[in-house]
């Protein structure tokens, strides 16, 4: 009952904020909404026992990537720009897409059996994932960092001032 | 009544859909940059639930989550430098007033 009620309050945090990053014509309101829709998600993983992947989205998500945003719009747009039109004339096009793909896999959902879980997660998962990193996904692990680096030197490239 | 995957999968497919209509009906490029955020913060939902209620045993739903949330990130940083990059030379981030390619 308690796990239902967190459940309820959690997805009301994700998805009301979600509604007003989507919809805002303020775009810096946009941004700041992402805040609470990140740390709702945030929220459901740790109802999810996923402490570890709630801990790096706070620091990733909740984090950098807010403010990053926050920048490029403080770089970009010469203020707030409150006060040009952002939607676009494809706006009913958008919606109606949107509208079709949400009935059409919530139509899917209800129309599925989904597994009964069989067995329980460890108890921290932390340990596993840092084991399973290094042994079997270790190629995997190799592979991120090196698309790490290759997005951080084509980001400052791309970035920088030609002269 | 208990959580189950159910409830996440359609907090999931919500999110999902905010997202897709923000990248699809935004005029400015750093709000489309939101919407798939919001769009890959939904599969993320989804990979980890998924995790939890079909295959507890193995992590590997968490690792494909954080594997996810890195290229985020990266996607994030070149896609924000190149709306820089736009601005700067065509003084606009408005994706319909940028039709240079356009015929």
């Amino acid at each position: 009952m308690g796990e239902l009620a967190a459940f309820i309050v959690l997805a009301l945090v994700t998805l009301v904020p979600a509604v007003v990053v989507v919809t805002s014509s303020n775009i810096v309101r946009a941004a700041l909404a992402l805040v609470p829709t990140f740390l709702g998600v945030t929220g459901l993983y740790i109802l999810l026992q996923a402490e570890f992947v709630a801990g790096i989205q706070v620091l990733i998500y909740a984090g950098a990537i807010t403010v990053l945003i926050l920048f490029v719009i403080m770089l970009t747009e010469g203020g707030t720009g409150v006060r040009v039109r952002q939607a676009h004339e494809q706006q009913p096009l958008g919606l109606l897409a949107a509208a079709v793909l949400a009935g059409l896999l919530l139509w899917v959902l209800g129309t599925t059996a989904w597994p009964r879980p069989d067995g329980a997660l460890p108890q921290y998962t932390a340990r596993h994932i840092g084991t399973t990193f290094l042994t079997s996904a270790v190629l995997v692990f190799e592979v991120t960092s090196l698309v790490l680096l290759v997005s951080l030197v084509g980001a400052i490239i791309i970035a920088k001032r030609e002269r | 009544m208990q959580v189950g995957l159910g409830h996440y999968l359609v907090v999931s497919v919500l999110l999902f859909c905010l997202g897709l209509y923000a990248v699809l009906s935004r005029r400015n490029a750093v709000a489309i940059l939101m919407g798939i955020e919001l769009m890959l913060n939904a599969t993320n939902i989804n990979l980890v639930a998924f995790n939890k209620y079909a295959a507890p045993a193995a992590v590997s739903g968490q690792v494909f989550a954080l594997v996810v949330i890195t290229l985020a990130a990266c996607e994030a940083g070149v896609g924000l430098a190149l709306v820089m990059a736009a601005y700067r030379n065509l003084e606009t981030v408005h994706v319909d007033q940028i039709n240079l390619l356009k015929w």
